[in-house]
């Protein structure tokens, strides 16, 4: 957890909380979602319309709490699946805004250095599997990663991200009835943020829940409001004691909203106008923020001091990222093998 | 008016879909969305529900479900959302649509469309061009359309073929390219290629979106006096044998241009038949241009790179003249 104290450091309103505690955790959580939010921003609204970002922008609008509130779950070496609505993981991981803006304006200091761009980004030393596009592919893949753990004697279990849609493919039931029946300790964790890009939830399936194919695979299902971090940290934090207690896999539901387009180019003109505003009033930074103020766990100062400082955070981060080199066209044969097999 | 090469698979479809009331499309966002690229835009309003499927992310249950309803008599036309999923489909392409009529002599009528290439910076799962693996496959048919004209004839002969058919379209043509279309209706043979431009120095046997790579290069070449022949595929399976031959009997020198990867690509095949059918009329050997065996890579610089690129043929043609 260095990189997470070195981020907390700087900001004596949380530095003052006790870790462990309810208060602690609010302001953690609170801190890694306005920086979720900021970068997230500055990345649809500004540096995509500006044409520095090319290609895909999927963002985590609305649903910061899923993301932030599983991340405050687990110990540094479970091992972490994001979807692409999953930002905030990373940051709790230790990865700087910086690497993240130059991710995605294809820069050398991005994740990938150029080769891959948005939320397609790993790095196992930090216990964190990129995705592919494919959605659900990762659910087998944390299966037997999770079977790999227990193989060799770790305590640590895989947490593995997807939307309501992603529960449509055959990977995905593959990957859950193979976890179940091998009761592999690793926990689903669905963003069901009710659209799958135009598809309502109600043309993606039959069930009401996400959480209700659960028990078609013989496992524990639960829904959570994704929209209340502490909710899904408390639900998150059960179902790692199941799986590290050799119970098995579970799967939790964080019902919650897509405050955004389905990627940066989509105005999303077929969501019903009134869900936005329902919706608006549900932020979950926003609940946060209101639940530390009424808990007292701090003044209102210290929340905007903490985005203050988030926000010239950002700025700095990005004006790295726009000074960070454009890889050299010859890493285009870069890594294909471990070793190259060029002239063979 | 001209008509793009996106608005003419609409068109395409469209018509289809009014001619045989049995025609219907099936894929993810095609209904209200109107799909990733529109090309089912409006279709819902005019066709209604039952024509215009919409369906979860379910990319084994679209082709599947298309195959059983081809099978009871439907023309379904399934989308993929890009190409590059059309992996999770997979197993339904190559195993059950592609071998039913050899086993048991079953038509099965699908199109599967899927929108392919690079060139519009998506990384490497927005931007492969998987044709090969399904040339690779007997049974079935595989089209790249490069102009508009084309592309509507070939997914109206792939809707009335019976056989499946896996029509990629390439994403950076949709609104780069367009041409006037006949009125009436007309439809482009299935497995025949076309002298996209004559020439009697050098044939560049290509397809796709790199049928402009190689003519830029040929208008480059001309301000020299040499006289670059475009033969463009357009199906590659079945490939047209007689059309590449007659070109290199007539040039005596031959690049094969794709933009999908090297090695395994459908520039290999090619280049065997020509050694096996055409060797005695070679000048020079026959040379491939194609992408590095590489993932498709994000950041434009590196895909710059990647992509086949006008100069990347000159350089070859000039190699090859130089025989
Ligand atoms: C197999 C597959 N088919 C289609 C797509 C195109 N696609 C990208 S995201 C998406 C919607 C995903 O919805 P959901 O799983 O609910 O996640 P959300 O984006 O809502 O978080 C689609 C259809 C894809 N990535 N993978
Ligand atoms: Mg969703």
């Amino acid at each position: 957890m260095a990189a997470v104290k070195s981020l907390l450091t700087g900001n004596p309103a949380i530095a003052a909380e006790e870790p462990g505690t309810e208060a602690g955790l609010a302001l953690r959580a609170f801190h890694y979602m306005t920086l979720m939010r900021e970068v997230e921003d500055r990345i649809e609204r500004k540096l995509y319309r500006q044409g520095k970002i090319l290609g895909g922008v999927y963002v985590g609008r609305g649903q910061e709490a899923i993301c932030i509130g599983a991340g405050l779950a687990v110990e540094p070496e479970d091992v972490l699946f994001p979807s692409h609505r999953d930002l905030g993981l990373y940051f709790i991981r230790g990865i700087h805004p910086r690497q993240v803006f130059a991710q995605y304006m294809g820069r050398v200091g991005g994740i990938t250095r150029g080769k891959d761009g948005n939320m397609h980004m790993g790095d196992l030393s930090l216990h964190i599997v990129a995705i592919i596009s494919a959605m659900a592919a990762s659910v087998p893949v944390a299966a037997g990663a999770a079977m790999a753990l227990r193989y060799k004697g770790s305590r640590n279990v895989a947490l593995c991200f997807f939307g309501d849609g992603a529960t449509s493919r055959g990977d995905w039931h593959e990957g859950l009835n193979l976890a179940a029946v091998q009761k592999a300790p690793v926990v689903y964790i669905c963003n069901n943020n009710q659209y799958a890009y135009s598809t309502p939830l109600s043309k993606q399936m039959r069930c009401e829940n996400v959480a209700d194919r659960a028990p078609g695979y013989g496992i524990p299902g639960h829904i959570v409001d994704g929209n209340d971090v502490l909710a899904v940290n408390a639900t998150v934090k059960r179902a790692i004691e199941h799986a590290r207690a050799g119970l098995g896999p579970s799967l939790i539901e964080c019902k919650s909203f897509r405050m955004t387009g389905h990627s940066a180019h989509d105005a999303a003109s077929y969501v019903p106008e009134h869900l936005w505003a329902e919706w608006a009033q549900k932020d979950p930074i926003l609940r946060l923020r209101s639940r530390i103020l009424a808990e007292g766990w701090a003044e209102e100062q210290d929340l905007d001091r903490i985005t203050g400082q988030i926000r010239s955070e950002v700025e700095e981060a990005v004006e790295w990222a726009e000074n960070s080199p454009y890889p050299d066209p010859s890493e285009v044969l870069n890594n294909v093998y471990e070793q190259s097999i060029e002239g063979k | 008016m001209a008509t793009t090469y996106l608005e003419a698979i609409r068109e395409g479809i469209w018509e289809e879909m009014e001619r045989d009331p049995n025609v219907f499309v099936i894929g993810e966002d095609i209904g209200i969305y109107g799909g990733a690229f529109k090309i089912t835009a409006g279709m819902l309003d005019h066709f209604g529900e039952k024509r215009i499927v919409d369906t979860p992310i379910s990319e084994s249950a679209i082709v599947g479900a298309a195959i059983g309803a081809g099978m009871m008599g439907l023309r379904p036309v399934a989308e993929m959302q890009f190409a590059d999923f059309i992996t999770c489909g997979f197993d339904q392409i190559v195993n059950f649509a592609a071998k039913c009529r050899y086993r048991w002599g079953a038509s099965v009528p699908i199109v599967v469309r899927a929108p392919s290439g690079g060139g519009i910076h998506g990384g490497p799962f927005h931007s492969q061009n998987p044709e090969a693996w399904f040339v690779h496959t007997p049974g079935l048919k595989v089209i790249t359309p490069s102009t508009a004209y084309d592309a509507k004839g070939l997914v109206k002969s792939a809707i009335r073929d019976n056989d499946p058919v896996i029509f990629f379209e390439h994403k950076a043509l949709y609104r780069r390219v367009k041409e006037e279309l006949p009125q009436e209706d007309y439809t482009v043979p299935i497995g025949k290629a076309r002298v996209f431009r004559e020439g009697s120095d050098l044939s560049i046997i290509t397809y796709g979106a790199m049928v402009y790579v190689a003519e830029e290069a040929a208008t480059e070449l001309e301000k020299e006096g040499i006289s670059l022949e475009i033969v463009d595929l357009r199906t590659l399976l079945p490939i047209d044998e007689g059309t590449v031959l007659e070109s290199v009997k007539k040039t005596s020198r031959v690049i094969l241009l794709h933009e999908d990867t090297l090695t395994g690509g459908i520039g290999g095949e090619i280049a065997a038949r020509i050694g096996e059918k055409a060797f005695e009329y070679l000048d020079a050997p026959v040379m491939r241009i194609a992408a590095p065996d590489t993932p498709v890579p994000y950041s434009p610089p590196l895909e710059e790179a990647f992509l086949p690129n006008p100069q990347k043929v000159l350089e070859k043609a000039r190699q090859l003249l130089g025989y």
